[in-house]
């Protein structure tokens, strides 16, 4: 029985009612592309995250797991990974929550690996950019008149528009739960489209020429609307409507109000 | 090769505009067989009398260039995502683009020989 097959009989054994076995993705890219799993005996209460146990791993086990990680409570998205064949942020999914006595955390997919669980934001950063996150607004009133404070007020109404998806955390998740980017990396993916739509719903923005940056053949109209995304976003948003609301936009279909 | 594409919503309208109208012809092209002696349907005369009422050979063409406009298309977005790159890319485009205007030259020729307007 070599080592590897003797640890993980080691960990069944060892399986408890508040022990289970993590099972870890392991690889270093910048050595080589031998990919491996790890598996580590953890005990856990019923409150445990999977990163707490990642955590433990690391601190108790071994040290040299990668592993992004930040706020601890789905704030900052930095520990996305899959665990269990689903795309998840691991301070946010509790153990207890999941089926079976093994956990197994791998990278996310449709991102390249660094090493271990610690994958290249880059490209997904890249397609964020590119649809100009932020307000445009030609015409800023400086406060010489009475209406400044009133320059960018919205109704209720008006935000309701493009609220949820400014929950967004920029985790990642949607991107690498979307089929189509799995096959064509110039799609801009659901986090960057759905922006786009946040911004193009705002009332306070002016920028008219949005659309034109995903109007192109590997733009907004390659979504499949497998609706993937929406299902694995942590925060409640829904990319997968507002790329459907975006293209209602661009089909003219719906049209904005006056901005 | 840009100036010669048009806006990929363009494209979409197209295709769904295309996609919806190919419905309907198909639907008056299959509820045809409903007003005709189903026994007759394949006969060789049968067929060409069909072809000789210019409602009906023009109901088959707008089928041709529909279902030809909307296939090619989408034929040219599965390839599209299948692979990236510029001359996979224009190669793609320019592809289908013939393949489309060569079935439905095809096409439209078997249907006016058929008609009896070619002789």
């Amino acid at each position: 029985m070599d080592s590897e097959t003797e640890n993980i009989t080691k960990t069944k054994s060892s399986i408890g009612r508040r022990k289970i076995a993590l099972k870890i993705f392991r690889t270093n890219t910048a050595k080589s592309n031998k990919t491996y799993f790890d598996s580590y005996v953890i005990p856990i209460q019923p409150w445990t995250t999977v990163l707490d146990g990642l955590l433990y791993a690391k601190s108790y086990a071994d040290s040299s797991i990668g592993i992004r990680y930040s706020c601890r409570m789905a704030s900052c998205g930095s520990c996305g990974m899959k665990i269990n064949g689903v795309p998840r942020l691991a301070c946010y999914t509790k153990i207890s929550d999941l089926e079976g006595f093994e956990v197994v955390c791998e990278p996310l997919p449709n991102f390249p690996i660094i090493r271990d669980l610690v994958t290249d934001f880059g490209q997904f950063f890249s397609h964020h950019k590119s649809v100009n996150p932020y307000l445009i607004k030609k015409h800023i009133d400086r406060g010489e008149s009475a209406e400044l404070s009133q320059s960018h007020c919205q109704s209720p109404e008006e935000v309701e528009k493009y609220l949820q998806f400014s929950y967004c955390i920029k985790c990642g998740l949607c991107y690498s739960a979307c089929p189509t980017v799995a096959t064509d990396v110039k799609f801009p993916g659901p986090q960057a489209l759905s922006q786009l739509y946040r911004y193009y719903a705002d009332s306070r923005d002016t920028g008219r020429d949005r659309l034109a940056t995903v109007d192109n053949r590997h733009g907004i109209w390659r979504c499949h609307f497998a609706g993937s995304c929406s299902r694995v976003c942590p925060k409640g948003v829904d990319p997968a409507l507002g790329i459907q609301l975006l293209r209602s936009y661009m089909l003219g279909i719906s049209k904005n109000q006056p901005k | 090769m840009n100036r010669f594409t048009l806006k990929e919503s363009m494209i979409m309208k197209i295709h769904y505009v295309t996609g919806l109208a190919a419905m309907l012809v198909v639907a008056i092209h299959i509820l045809m067989r409903l007003i005709s002696p189903y026994n007759l349907t394949l006969q060789y005369d049968h067929v060409i009398l069909n072809y000789h009422n210019l409602l009906y050979a023009a109901v088959l063409e707008s089928i041709l260039v529909l279902i030809s406009i909307h296939g090619f298309n989408g034929l040219r977005i599965i390839l599209l995502e299948l692979r990236q790159g510029m001359y996979w890319e224009n190669g793609v485009i320019v592809a289908t683009i013939v393949a489309m205007i060569a079935v439905v030259l095809y096409g439209t020729r078997t249907i006016i020989i058929a008609s009896g307007l070619g002789l």
